[in-house]
């Protein structure tokens, strides 16, 4: 298996609904083993792009390569190696959990363990009730034993906590963890930042069909997009009024600063030295106007 | 090949078991049409010769029940759901699903002609069928037609909230004047020339052939060719028109 080459690689993806550009040049390379998220609002093209990658949706232009195949060929041998879990897919409501995946597990070449999958998703108490009378969040659990039953090299999640209370978003976090830790490929959307933070080790930025910043979620306000190499300078000033400034040269402007307070004897009280934080890229970048 | 018809047999088990499982899937298949033939059977009791004419109209009409008004409803309820889509998502062929799905439509067809055929023995005094090739060959060919043809209904039918008004708006119609025609020698003329245009009544004039006069085949054929050219039209509109997931717009 040739696992040094990227498990997704997207140059220049652009998708045109009519008159309507729904992406305008995305590119995207997620290396084996990573978390990587797609962080947007709501129609930024998040959904758009994953179902490209999953080869539910046809392409308007650019490259794509998933695990080495073009989805669009949407052949069964990746499709053995893919699981997916939609931000909306149902399941028979006469169905229980053990049987779909049972039946799921016919699918594959080599599924794991109908009790393992349930366990690791927390659904082994409930895995006999059908599936009209489980909760919205073991429905979801289902979703994700389903994406996993065919022990999948790559795993796409989009928007896979949405509408979860706190504490189940917890234990989705956990379930994506452990799944990190198996050396599992995740590609994630969400446009919770915190769970991008929390979860992803790569972040990308997607706003009206286009990625507006790349990188690690620490090191995402640092030499990319618009925020660029910014920091937040923050001090009270002579009348001690705060004061808040930005630079992409911090060394000059904590220089100009401690000469002027030392020569005009006053002390730079509350002086603080900030990156951006992701929640700062993200609302700058996705501002509208 | 061979896992492709190994996947496909398991999705029709599944389909019979989730078919079990839903209450009114299976009154709408199996208890309706013989409620059907039991009120029209008490109706008619005093006459053979209307008995004669209702058992193949009650068959015929179980074969559109069981496949396109069953299809149409599945399609709709499970691209709705989003069940089409995940199915979609994995490495089950796309052959073995539909493999699966119209078996199971074909295994109700079969039971439910099956139970036709035993209560017009037992209970309303016809004769066992005349011509047993005959009847499968119209039993298989209507069950393609109205299958293929509940397929691409699906398509139409726009959302889940609707799927009831739309099915019944073509099949209750259609079952009325193909059920008139076939009873009245005096429908109007125009009215003759829908019926036999449409597929319900060609085919229970070929179950009627088959069931109770004995007509072949061969004195068929007219019927049979407008069921298979419906069929035709159906299959390519069926494959054409699919869609896995729900129109977002």
């Amino acid at each position: 298996m040739s696992d040094s080459t990227p498990a997704i690689e997207v140059s220049a993806l652009r998708k045109s609904y009519g008159d309507h550009e729904a992406l305008r040049g995305i590119d995207i390379t997620v290396g084996r083993g990573e978390v990587f998220g797609l962080l947007g609002p709501n129609g930024a093209g998040k959904t758009t792009t994953v179902e490209i990658l999953e080869g539910y949706r046809s392409r308007s232009d650019g490259e794509v390569s998933v695990l080495g195949h073009d989805p669009a060929g949407r052949s069964i041998e990746l499709r053995r190696r893919i699981g997916i879990v939609l931000q909306a897919g149902g399941i028979y409501s006469h169905i229980t959990p053990r049987e779909a995946l049972a039946h799921w597990a016919g699918f594959y070449r080599h599924p794991r363990a109908v009790e393992e999958v349930l366990a690791l998703v927390g659904l082994s108490d409930s895995a006999d009730m059908r599936s009209r009378r489980l909760s919205g969040g073991q429905l979801r659990r289902l979703d994700f034993a389903l994406a996993l039953i065919g022990d999948p090299e790559l795993i796409f999640l989009d928007e896979p906590t949405t509408g979860f209370d706190p504490e189940a978003r917890r234990t989705a976090w956990e379930t994506i963890r452990s799944l990190q830790a198996l050396g599992k490929t995740i590609l994630l959307t969400t446009h919770y930042l915190e769970e991008a933070q929390v979860l992803a080790d790569r972040v990308a930025i997607v706003k009206d069909g286009r990625i507006l910043a790349i990188g690690a979620p620490r090191e995402l306000g640092v030499g990319s997009g618009a925020a660029g190499n910014r920091y937040n300078v923050a001090y009270r000033g002579p009348d001690g009024e705060p004061v808040e400034q930005e630079t992409d040269d911090p060394t000059r402007l904590l220089h100009e600063l401690t000469g002027r307070a030392l020569a005009e004897g006053w002390a730079l009280e509350d002086l603080s030295v900030a990156r951006p934080t992701l929640e700062d890229v993200y609302l700058e970048l996705t501002a509208d106007g | 090949m061979g896992e492709t018809l190994l996947l496909g047999w398991r999705q029709y088990r599944l389909e019979r078991r989730m078919f079990w499982r839903n209450p009114s899937a299976a009154f709408f298949n199996f208890v309706l049409p013989l409620l059907f033939l039991a009120a029209g059977g008490a109706l008619l009791s005093g006459s053979q010769h209307d008995l004669n004419r209702l058992i193949p109209a009650i068959a015929g009409m179980s074969v559109m029940s069981t496949t396109f008004t069953a299809l149409a409803y599945n399609i709709v309820f499970l691209r709705e759901r989003g069940v089409l889509k995940r199915i979609r998502g994995t490495p089950l062929p796309t052959l073995s699903y539909f493999g699966g799905v119209a078996a199971n439509a074909v295994t109700n067809t079969a039971l439910q002609i099956t139970l036709v055929i035993l209560a017009g023995r037992l209970v309303f005094g016809i004769g066992w069928p005349q011509d047993w090739l005959s009847l499968v060959v119209f039993v298989i060919a209507g069950v393609i037609c109205l299958a293929a043809l509940g397929v691409a209904f699906a398509h139409v039918i726009p959302n889940f909230e609707s799927m009831a008004a739309y099915v019944n708006a073509v099949f209750l119609p259609v079952v009325f004047i193909s059920f008139y025609v076939f009873d009245s020698s005096s429908a109007p003329g125009f009215l003759r020339s829908i019926a036999d245009g449409l597929p319900l009544k060609p085919l229970i004039v070929g179950l009627s052939g088959a069931m109770v006069t004995g007509s072949g085949l061969a004195r068929n054929l007219d019927e049979l060719t407008v069921i298979a050219i419906w069929g035709a039209f159906g299959l390519y509109l069926a494959v054409r028109g699919f869609s896995w997931e729900r129109s977002s717009g």
